[in-house]
């Protein structure tokens, strides 16, 4: 395939950026995307210039590192999978491909396409855990029984990767899906109830805090999430902080 | 951030609620219009009571403002906030239409057209009142409803501009309606249902108020 790659790059998180034109030929419909990408850098090595920088780690689709817009989608136009899992079959011979970073206040530019996404861990400290006293006697967490149902959407909340594929698609650049997938996976087990009120308040504290914005449910984080976080778990948390508000 | 700044969630709620009673409301509305195409004294009787009635006059009526303010500015504030939270820098490329349907990318747009609407329509209806009863001080006169509703279907182009705001809130409906259920936490066993019911009254109301329009509009004509 010959494609055409209009890639931000941008030197650093102050310097100014811009897109950046790059043919590039000879790639093979089967690699992955940031495969290709690969091989772009190494032809920008090979003559001296500066390779694209991204983010990228386990190329499994498990880590959530990968986090590129691409022609307008978070993970590109493909459903369900991360950049690292987007094939180059699902574009066309002579395609022109543009490639930005996630793009929020909240997810600053730190080089090219890598952004900042450290807002996400701040929220995750501010209530995405549970506190477990594990000097005495511990009950085993298999005494407590569970209903099925829950302990499936607990585990389905818990499959989100933390990539902020539903902040870059968001019109809003809002952080409601992660956040809500977060309260969701321990709001649904009695391990996490006993907290569950000053941890959803915190966390949606948090969650303004970091600069993200207002949910207008239009639903396009849940399409471009690639681990399919349903917008039932957003309706739980909303349910959750007006219950713990109104618990006072 | 203070406990005096309603966070993101209890903003959404107001958006959620203040809708929720706006939408309540137009079902009211558009059940006393359509008396005036099914039984036009019946139309009369209730359009007097709206607005002579005490209840509506000093309570009802400054509830109702109440809720369109809210509403409409807390959605232009949401719209300034979100505009920010996206940043400096804006997509090059920004495929919106791949994810989210133009209703709910396009609520302000929809918004800021009913608001024009609004102010078109509190000039021919409420003002036009206010000066009947507090400057012109004309007595009560139950019979004037129906005439004077007919009247202002005259023009085609009013009767268009009502046609295509009505479009527009039903555009704003079909996403507003559904998504305040949402925003309050609702999503259980029952979502389903009231979405669809969602559904069906944001397209039959407003396609309701068209055609009271144009029925007006189209049956002075004949005569």
């Amino acid at each position: 395939m010959k494609l055409t790659l209009q890639i931000w790059r941008q030197e650093s998180a102050q310097a100014k950026g811009k897109l950046v034109s790059y043919p590039i030929d000879n790639i093979d419909e089967d690699m992955s995307f940031l495969e290709m990408l690969d091989v772009l850098n190494e032809s920008l090595v090979a003559k001296g210039d500066v390779p694209v920088e991204f983010d990228h780690d386990c190329r499994e689709g498990i880590c959530g590192m990968c986090s590129l817009q691409i022609n307008g989608e978070p993970h590109g136009p493909d459903r369900r999978v991360t950049t690292c899992q987007l094939h180059m079959r699902m574009f066309k011979d002579g395609d022109t491909i543009v490639i930005e970073p996630f793009r929020a206040k909240a997810f600053p530019v730190i080089k090219d396409l890598v952004v900042d996404r450290s807002a996400f861990d701040r929220i995750q400290h501010a209530g995405g855990y549970i506190s477990v006293n594990t000097s005495g006697k511990t009950t085993d967490a298999n005494a407590i029984l569970i209903p099925k149902e829950n302990a499936d959407k607990a585990m389905d909340a818990a499959t989100c990767i933390g990539c902020g594929a539903c902040v870059a698609a968001c019109k809003n650049a809002s952080a409601m899906l992660f956040t809500s997938a977060k309260v969701s996976q321990y709001a649904l087990l009695p391990q996490g109830r006993v907290e569950a009120t000053t941890r959803v308040q915190n966390m949606v504290r948090q969650m303004d805090l970091e600069g993200f914005g207002n949910c207008t449910n239009t639903g396009a984080c849940e399409v471009e999430c690639p681990k399919g976080i349903s917008l039932e778990n957003i309706a739980r948390m909303n349910r959750e902080f007006l219950g713990a508000k109104l618990k006072g | 951030m203070s406990n005096s700044v309603p966070s993101s969630i209890g903003r959404k709620i107001i958006m959620a609620l203040s809708g929720l009673f706006l939408v309540s409301f137009l079902g009211l509305h558009f059940g006393i219009n359509f008396l005036s195409v099914i039984a036009p004294d019946l139309f009369n009787e209730a359009s007097h009571f709206m607005g002579y009635n005490k209840l509506v006059q000093y309570v009802l009526q400054p509830v109702l403002v109440a809720g369109v303010i809210i509403h409409f500015l807390m959605g232009f504030v949401l719209e300034i906030e979100n505009k920010k939270a996206r940043g400096p820098v804006g997509y090059s490329k920004y495929n919106g239409g791949a994810n989210a349907s133009w209703m709910s990318r396009n609520m302000i747009l929809s918004g800021a057209v009913i608001l024009a609407f609004l102010a078109l329509h509190m000039y021919d209806f409420w003002y036009h009142e206010m000066v009947y009863k507090y400057i012109e001080v004309a007595p009560e006169d139950p019979t004037r409803y129906l005439p004077e509703t007919v009247h202002k279907f005259e023009s085609i182009t009013r009767t268009g501009i009502y046609g295509v705001s009505f479009i527009l809130l039903m555009l704003h409906l079909l996403h507003g309606f559904k998504s305040s259920f949402q925003s309050m936490g609702w999503n259980n066993k029952y979502s389903r249902a009231l979405e669809g019911f969602a559904k069906i009254y944001a397209i039959v109301i407003p396609l309701g108020f068209i055609f009271i329009a144009f029925y007006h509009h189209f049956n002075q004509l004949s005569h």
